[in-house]
């Protein structure tokens, strides 16, 4: 058995992140859309967190420290958004909001 | 050794697990627990790397936090009908060949790179070398954040505060 | 002072004259309706009170007082009290520059080269060019002035009658309008003449020639208001510019052959050896000889272009006198006298020129008796006059065509300046059958006229008798002449004689037949007048008195003073065929003194019997000219309609110009420039329909090509824009994949 080094989070971290680009770019529901977003931001932080241990550096925790504090507003905002949405809209389909089609 | 070896595909099971059921779910609900399940995971993966802060950050801030936040909203609004139309989009195979795609070439950039990622020291359960003096994980960021990046941590706080605003009234019936 | 330095100043103060009257004569003498003239006997057209008060003074030599009363029909308008200064300038202008021709001549006469040629610039500049004989010549023309023995006799003439005339005219145009204008054309015209008569070449004596013409023109219709005046004018001018025609073209003929026009070079060039008399045939100089006449004859009014100088006596009585008596017709016979180098080598043109001198004189004579208006018998016998000069021109006697020149100038104007006295007696009639028995009214003009008369008829004593005298003789005797023209002369001078003296005994003798209204009017004239009809009547006795001929030997060489002061300008070249015959005068072979007596006493007796016989048809048995008249009504008629020549003109040339032309003329209009003009409106509309078009489909069609081209550029940029944010997202993907790809394939 391989010992597991930084690749092996590497590549945790790049597959996580195409599963939640995946997540974005396919699911109509705009709450699983935020839900793969923070899938994404996972995988970033996965990522800063491997090097930061590889590195022996704390500059790569802190960056994930900050990562964590912006999805936490962006969350709040994106539901915030979505919650306004809703109440227009009454769907919370992607696709069916297409207000700005030329 | 073992253990992390193990412990690691656990996690990373967990992880990837909980992802991919997250995207696939039709119900919200059930997305939501998956994601969790997978943040837990991510949790577990930090510990591993002996982030301890960063592990208790996660669980309290991400779990405890914004999919508690995303749980209320799902609940708040209303997603049955939701949940009975079609899930997938019409670009559903184009875009999973487009990241399948790039998914190639970042295995290719990982793979060319691999020389490059022999580190100075190797990786050891417990180690602290390096670490300015034998402080623990916990210490060594404050020491760091509240130092040398204060003013981005005042900078977060605004942004904090920014989204505590925008959230209040995004979500208000009348502005 | 040197007069001949000041030789410019001869023409320049008759000029300074004209162009004070012509700028500033409105000032001196403005008039209160129109300063248009009324012609005597013609409606005046403004209504005229009876008192004007005048208060010009006249200081000049023939000072006078206006003191007549007269109503007579002129209009009436009171007269500017600065009327006297037109008075004073006009002709104290003339009387200057009679003045300084008098100097000038009488210094030259004491050079011993009596040739004074001064040139004061160069007037046109030298273009080279090819003469006939293939040699270069360069055309140069200069403003220069020529006094010899024949111009300054021209010049003393001229300013001397012209002087004269306009004394009288202050007299008699008093009380017509455009008193001013009158004047101004006046000095005009005597500043053209003294430019013809001192050119020192041929071009600057057309300038003169073309400007006396335009003077008649302006002059002969100065009441323009009258229709017959302002044709009559036109007339003049245009048979004036007929003649002109060849008389440019003889001076481009002679230009070509000879290379300068200048008379110093051309006599020169002539009377060298160079040039043979062409008596085989008509040559080049023979063609130019006849140009030239031709032009003199429409200035000189000779045939076949007499006929404008009747008409003329449309203009004012003075005009008549000074410019169709004295001056500007015998231009034309001083310039064949100044080109007499060229015709004595054309004895062809010669010839011509003296039948034609001699038919006109007795052409225009038998018309003459039976003229009845006073005016035109003076101006038929002018027009004979005129032909006795061209007559002695063309025999070779030059000088005797200057003297008879000379003696005509003062007689005829006497004569004309007297019937305008008796027009002015008459209140404006010029008929005679209408006057009679005016001799104890008008004394004065009565006897200056009979002194006049006799002049004319040539008795001897009086100045025309000396040179119509000789005219004779050198028409009988000069190897030119001949018998046939002796007997035309003598014929003419018998009806001359006797149509002059028609004229006094139908004016002065007999019944009056004076219309009783006007009879009230008769009365002598102003002294202005009448003192300058004596200068002349003295003048026509002296003046023949410089010519007596070499017969008379009791008398010396001084009174022959006109032939010797004349003969070095006619003096002959190397080739001049004539030459032995003029100036030898009496001593011929063929040709003695009897016969000169015979010939002198013949034309003696037949002038004596034509006043007889005149005084016998129409103060005697006045009823015989009637009888005469109804015998031969075809001949009275055809004497009287003037042997029809304007008819036949009319009918020749203007009828068929003027109907040519005005077909032609609207030919023209209607298709050239009617034409013209609605292509040029097609050509509008077509233009304009074509910048539409282009306008529209180019212009317009670029600028929505533009859009167009935007817009289909748009749609598969629109298809972008869905609306969807993930469809975004996925193009964030791909641009990731490109940016990987990149670095894959680095």
């Amino acid at each position: 058995m391989h010992p597991i080094t930084t690749v092996h989070y590497l590549a945790l971290s790049a597959a996580l992140l195409l599963i939640g680009t995946v997540g974005v770019l396919t699911r109509r529901n705009v709450v699983i859309i935020l839900m793969s977003i923070e899938l994404i931001l996972n995988a970033v932080n996965i990522n800063l967190i491997a090097f930061s241990h590889a590195l022996q550096n704390v500059n790569g925790q802190i960056f994930a420290i900050f990562v964590i504090t912006d999805a936490v507003a962006e969350a709040a905002v994106g539901l915030g958004i979505l919650i306004a949405l809703f109440r227009n809209k009454e769907t919370v389909q992607a696709d069916e909001i297409d207000l700005l089609k030329w | 050794m073992l253990t992390d070896t193990i412990l690691f595909y656990i996690f990373a099971l967990l992880v990837l697990g909980g992802a991919v059921l997250t995207i696939t779910r039709h119900s919200a609900m059930h997305a939501a627990i998956s994601l969790i399940v997978s943040l837990l995971g991510v949790a577990g993966l930090y510990l591993l790397q002996q982030a301890e802060f960063l592990f208790a950050v996660q669980i309290v801030l991400y779990v405890g936090g914004i999919m508690l936040l995303f749980l209320f909203v799902i609940m708040l609004v209303n997603l049955d009908q939701a949940a009975k139309e079609r899930q997938f989009n019409k670009q559903w195979l184009v875009a999973l060949v487009a990241v399948a795609a790039v998914g190639a070439q970042v295995a290719y950039f990982i793979h060319a790179g691999l020389d490059s990622f022999h580190f100075a020291a190797p990786l050891a359960a417990g180690m602290a070398a390096g670490t300015p003096a034998g402080l623990g994980n916990t210490e060594q960021i404050a020491d760091t954040l509240f130092g040398e990046y204060l003013l981005p941590f005042e900078i977060a706080s605004v942004l904090l505060l920014v989204a505590v605003v925008g959230s209040v009234a995004m979500a208000k019936k009348r502005i | 002072m040197n007069f001949l330095e000041t030789i410019w100043l001869i023409p320049l103060f008759p000029l300074f004259g004209a162009a004070l009257m012509l700028l500033f004569g409105k000032v001196l003498d403005p008039q209160p309706k129109s300063d248009v003239a009324v012609a005597p006997g013609v409606e005046p057209i403004f209504e005229h009170g009876h008192a004007h008060e005048h208060d010009h003074e006249h200081d000049h030599d023939h000072g006078h007082t206006h003191d007549h009363d007269h109503h007579h029909q002129h209009g009436h308008h009171a007269h500017s009290p600065l009327k006297f200064l037109i008075d004073l300038i006009c002709p104290g202008m003339i009387l200057l520059s009679f003045l300084f021709s008098a100097g000038a001549v009488w210094q030259l006469s004491q050079q011993a080269h009596r040739v004074r040629e001064v040139i004061q610039f160069s007037w046109i500049a030298g273009l080279p060019f090819h003469m006939s004989n293939g040699h270069m010549a360069s055309f140069q023309m200069d403003w220069g002035f020529l006094l010899d023995p024949l111009s300054s006799v021209m010049i003393l003439v001229v300013t001397g009658i012209g002087f004269l005339i306009h004394v009288y005219s202050t007299g008699y145009m008093a009380h017509d309008g455009g008193y001013y204008r009158f004047f101004g054309y006046l000095n005009l015209f005597v500043f053209f003449m003294l430019m013809l008569v001192l050119a020192n070449n041929y071009v600057l004596l057309f300038v003169g020639w073309e400007g006396v013409g335009l003077c008649s023109y302006l002059l002969i219709g100065f009441y323009f208001h009258k229709k017959s005046a302002a044709d009559a004018g036109k007339k003049a001018f245009i048979v004036n510019r007929v003649g002109d025609a060849g008389f440019i073209i003889g001076m481009l003929l002679l230009l070509s052959t000879l290379g300068t026009l200048r008379f110093t070079d051309v006599n020169a060039a002539l009377r060298s050896a160079a040039f043979t008399p062409e008596v085989a045939g008509i040559g080049t100089l023979t063609i130019v000889s006849l140009c030239l006449f031709f032009g003199a004859t429409g200035k000189s009014a000779q045939f076949p272009l007499y006929i404008w100088l009747p008409d003329a006596m449309e203009g004012p009585t003075p005009v008549s006198a000074l410019i169709h008596a004295a001056t500007m017709v015998t231009a034309g016979v001083y310039m064949v006298a100044r080109s007499s180098a060229l015709f004595s080598l054309t004895p062809i043109a010669l010839t011509v020129v003296a039948v034609i001198g001699a038919f006109t004189a007795i052409l225009a004579a038998t018309i003459a008796l039976v003229q009845n208006d006073i005016k035109r018998v003076l101006a038929y016998s002018t027009v004979s006059q005129l032909g006795y000069m061209f007559l002695a021109l063309g025999v070779g006697a030059y000088w005797v065509a200057v003297f008879h020149l000379f003696t005509h100038a003062f007689f005829k104007a006497l004569l004309f300046l007297g019937s305008g006295s008796v027009i002015h007696a008459m209140s404006g009639q010029q008929d005679m059958r209408r006057m009679g028995a005016l001799k104890d009214k008008i004394p004065l003009t009565y006897r200056t006229m009979w002194i006049g008369s006799i002049a004319i008829a040539g008795i001897p004593g009086l100045a025309g008798f000396f040179s119509k005298d000789e005219i004779l003789w050198q028409a009988f005797s000069s190897p030119k002449g001949g018998t046939v023209l002796w007997a035309v002369g003598l014929t003419t001078a018998a009806m001359t004689a006797f149509y002059m003296w028609r004229m006094m005994y139908l004016t002065f003798y007999g019944k009056s037949r004076v219309a009783p209204e006007v009879a009230s009017h008769v009365h002598e004239s102003p002294v202005s007048m009448t003192g300058v009809l004596g200068v002349l009547a003295l003048g026509s006795v002296l003046a023949g008195w410089l010519g007596v001929p070499k017969l008379w030997t009791m008398f010396g060489e001084g009174f022959r003073t006109f032939e010797n002061w004349l003969a070095p300008m006619f003096a002959t070249g190397a080739g001049d065929a004539v030459k032995e015959a003029v100036g030898q005068g009496v001593h011929q072979g063929a040709h003695s003194a009897f016969t000169e007596w015979t010939l002198m006493l013949t034309s003696v007796v037949v002038a004596v019997a034509g006043i007889l016989v005149a005084r016998y048809f129409y103060v005697d048995k006045p009823e015989i000219p009637e009888h005469i008249a109804a015998a031969v009504p075809g001949l009275y008629r055809t004497l009287y309609n003037k042997w029809y020549v304007d008819e036949i003109y009319d009918f020749l040339f203007v009828n068929g110009l003027c109907k040519g032309g005005g077909r032609l003329a609207g030919a023209f209009d209607r298709d050239v420039v009617d034409g013209g003009v609605n292509g040029a409106g097609w050509l509008t509309r077509l233009a304009a329909t074509l910048s539409g078009w282009w306008d529209t489909w180019i212009i317009d069609g670029a600028v929505r090509l533009g859009s167009f081209i935007v817009k289909m550029l748009s749609y598969p940029v629109c298809i972008l824009q869905t609306g969807r944010v993930q469809g975004y997202a996925f193009f964030v993907v791909i641009g990731i994949l490109v940016f990987f790809g990149y670095y894959v394939v680095r």
